[in-house]
């Protein structure tokens, strides 16, 4: 009986020092992973930050302003005028939805009946 | 352990033999237990001190050898964090009311040089020349052959350069990261951003401060990283901004102007919406501030802010809405304005004379200096003191930019009743246009005080009233009038109901001694639409000319009006004013009947 106690002991010590060896060696591995991980974030995010800002410059009004001058031929854009705002009553009134339909009939028969 | 008796026969019985006291024996050895007891019980507390010792000597050392070494360690990010850290930029954007961008950071390097790790040094001076011009050969040659271990050479580079040098292959020549701030919009309100240039720099960082406007200001807010990079939010409207600096641009070189100002203001809330002060400058490259000549005169000069000018004529519609308030006058009320007036060895004349009275609307439609100045005896000195303090014609406006503190309105250092009558018509009181922005959107607004600010607000401010509404109306009718048949008629908008009054101010000589007869100030101070008050426009030109029907003109009239009324057809729209179209005239059908 003490001979299996003891027996079972030592298995589980030395179990129990290989689960704690390969959990740090797992722990490890995820922690270099999350470093990893976390400097491609940064990386991403500085990269985020030059393309807003580079999306900035390049939506600058003055060249906004130039590129709609140079291209007035296809764009036709112009500076926003007062005369620009339209009225309610310049739009057309939407085509009323048909009802539904709660009753319907068996018209193929009434066709029939009529011939 | 043996136990020995207390009372032992042996002893006891030899003790009675010799006829000694048996119970000296009993003492004895309860003596000799105790001290044994007592032994026993010091070692064991012995034994225990010494036990608690040691932990704490080992508890203590613990302690100290983790602070060293915490102490001594390199700092490292938090691995095992859940997210990535928020905060990469060291400094929050700025964006406008829309959340467009106005200033933001890029990641960029600065070159430095370690002359005794470098090789070949008249090579790399001579190569550095070729990629930076501005940089002086001979100098870099001195610098590297010398004494020195460490310099820099330049504190921002781009990566076609930072390849270039790199291509030079010297061991010497080195680049430590560098995050710098870009206005991607330049020029477009370069007073408002002020600019950021680099505090204390080391080799792997340097510190970026503001150094004007609210980058300046709002230092602290913008590098505090417990807002996680949450951009500020200005006030400001890019596009609005952007529309009206082009036209005030293009209006400064219409009128031949030095300087140009331009300011809209919501009358409710009191936010700026634009604001741009002619000649301006990059902050990206924000220009050395100049060591000679006028302040005014430089670009870095905020004009709407910094610029102190007598405001002329503007301020009329202040004396008017006083005597109003004060129950002096209505908008009939008849005034005298025989002309000229004397007032001791002064005399007050009027642009040209207006007959012997006018009324209360008309002195404002024709700018009548003589009435102006009849109503504000009426008022009296130390009322019209109260008024103008009410307006904040007495302190620094407190507009969150850093140059606001500084510019404090120049008041008379006597205020005679001479002051009060000129002071009534815009003369003898200095401020700026920003200043006159605000007095002109608490009078005009319903009569509360608005308190100008750069920074989106929720809704309206709620500031003490200053004149009644009905006041408030009458006296947006009578700039209504100013531009239907006064002197701003060219400051017409079709639909949008502009109401103004114009200023023409003569210049001070710089040095003392009177006014220039040929240089003005031309002011025009406007609101629209004066049946709905939205917004106030200012705009100021700095000594404007026109050619005009066969002669030059100064007057604001023909030089910051036209301006305006340019500037409020462009930005009405993009602030989303819509035009109230009068209603078209019937058809002609004639109703018959037969």
């Amino acid at each position: 009986m003490r001979i299996i106690i003891i027996c079972m002991a030592v298995v589980s010590l030395g179990w129990m020092g290989f689960k704690a060896y390969s959990e740090t060696y797992v722990t490890k591995q995820a922690l270099k992973e999350v470093a990893r991980l976390q400097q491609q974030i940064a990386a991403k995010r500085e990269r985020l930050a030059v393309l807003k800002a580079e999306w900035a410059y390049l939506n600058r009004p003055s060249r906004l302003r130039e590129l709609a001058d140079l291209n007035f031929d296809t764009l036709g854009l112009l500076p926003l005028q007062p005369a620009h705002f339209g009225t309610a009553d310049q739009v057309a009134y939407p085509l009323p939805d048909l009802l539904p339909i709660t009753d319907p009939i068996e018209v193929a028969g009434i066709v029939e009946q009529q011939q | 352990m043996t136990r020995i008796p207390l009372r032992p026969l042996a002893r006891i019985l030899q003790a009675r033999e010799k006829g000694e006291n048996p119970d000296a024996i009993e003492k004895e050895n309860i003596r000799q237990r105790h001290e044994e007891m007592r032994d026993k019980a010091r070692r064991r507390a012995e034994g225990r001190l010494l036990v608690l010792g040691v932990a704490f000597v080992c508890a203590f050392a613990v302690v100290g050898l983790r602070m060293g070494a915490i102490a001594a360690s390199e700092p490292r990010e938090p691995r095992a964090a859940a997210s990535g850290s928020e905060i990469l930029a060291q400094r929050s954007d700025i964006v406008d009311r829309n959340g467009k961008v106005l200033a933001t950071n890029l990641f960029t390097h600065s070159l430095y040089a370690q002359p005794p790790v470098m090789i070949d040094k008249e090579r790399a001076a001579r190569e550095l020349v070729k990629i930076f011009p501005d940089l002086k050969e001979e100098r870099l040659v001195k610098d590297f052959t010398g004494k020195r271990k460490f310099l820099w050479i330049k504190k921002k580079i781009s990566p076609e350069q930072m390849q270039a040098v790199h291509d030079i292959g010297d061991p010497g020549l080195m680049f430590g990261p560098r995050e710098m701030r870009l206005y991607p919009n330049g020029r477009l309100a370069a007073h408002i951003l002020g600019g950021a240039s680099f505090g204390r720099e080391g080799v792997h960082s340097a510190e970026v401060v503001g150094v004007a406007g609210v980058e300046k200001v709002f230092d602290d807010y913008l590098r505090d990283p417990a807002n996680e990079g949450a951009p500020l939010q200005l006030s400001i409207d890019l596009t609005v901004q952007a529309a009206m600096r082009h036209v005030l641009e293009g209006g400064m070189k219409l009128m031949q102007a030095k300087g140009a100002t331009g300011i809209i203001l919501d009358v409710h809330t009191g936010e700026i919406m634009a604001m741009a002060s002619l000649p301006d400058f990059d902050p990206n490259n924000r220009p050395r501030p100049a060591v000679e000549g006028a302040a005014s005169d430089s670009p870095l000069f905020n004009r709407a802010v910094q610029g102190l000018y007598e405001l002329g004529s503007t301020f009329k519609i202040f004396t008017v809405a006083q005597a109003m308030e004060e129950g002096l006058v209505n908008p009939s009320t008849m005034v005298d304005t025989k002309g000229p007036m004397t007032w001791g060895r002064f005399r007050i004349r009027d642009f040209k004379n207006y007959g012997p009275e006018l009324s209360v609307t008309d002195v404002i439609v024709k700018s009548s200096n003589i009435g102006t100045a009849r109503m504000a005896l009426m008022v009296g000195t130390p009322r019209q003191q109260d008024f103008m303090k009410k307006l904040g014609f007495f302190d620094p406006t407190e507009v969150e930019l850093v140059e606001a503190p500084g510019a404090k309105p120049l008041l008379p250092k006597k205020w005679s009743d001479i002051s009060t009558m000129t002071i009534s018509y815009g003369h003898g009181l200095s401020a700026s246009p920003l200043h006159l922005a605000a007095a002109y959107a608490s009078v005009l607004n319903g009569g509360t005080r608005i308190t100008p600010t750069i920074l989106r607000q929720e809704g309206p401010q709620r500031g003490e009233r200053v004149v009644s509404e009905q006041t408030s109306a009458a006296l947006r009718d009578m700039l209504r009038q100013v531009v239907v048949r006064g002197t701003a008629s060219f400051g017409e908008v079709p639909g949008y109901f502009v109401g103004g009054k114009t200023g023409t101010a003569d210049k001070p000589k710089e040095n003392g001694g009177g006014y220039y007869k040929d240089r003005v100030i031309a002011t025009f101070a406007s609101v629209f639409p004066t049946n709905d008050p939205k917004y106030v426009v200012i705009v100021t030109l700095d000594e404007p000319k026109t050619h005009a029907l066969g002669e030059e003109r100064r007057t604001a009239g023909w030089t910051a009006v036209p301006v305006a009324a340019e500037l409020i057809e462009r930005t009405a729209p993009l602030l989303g004013v819509r035009p109230q179209i009068a209603p078209l005239p019937e058809v002609g059908i004639t109703l018959t009947s037969n």
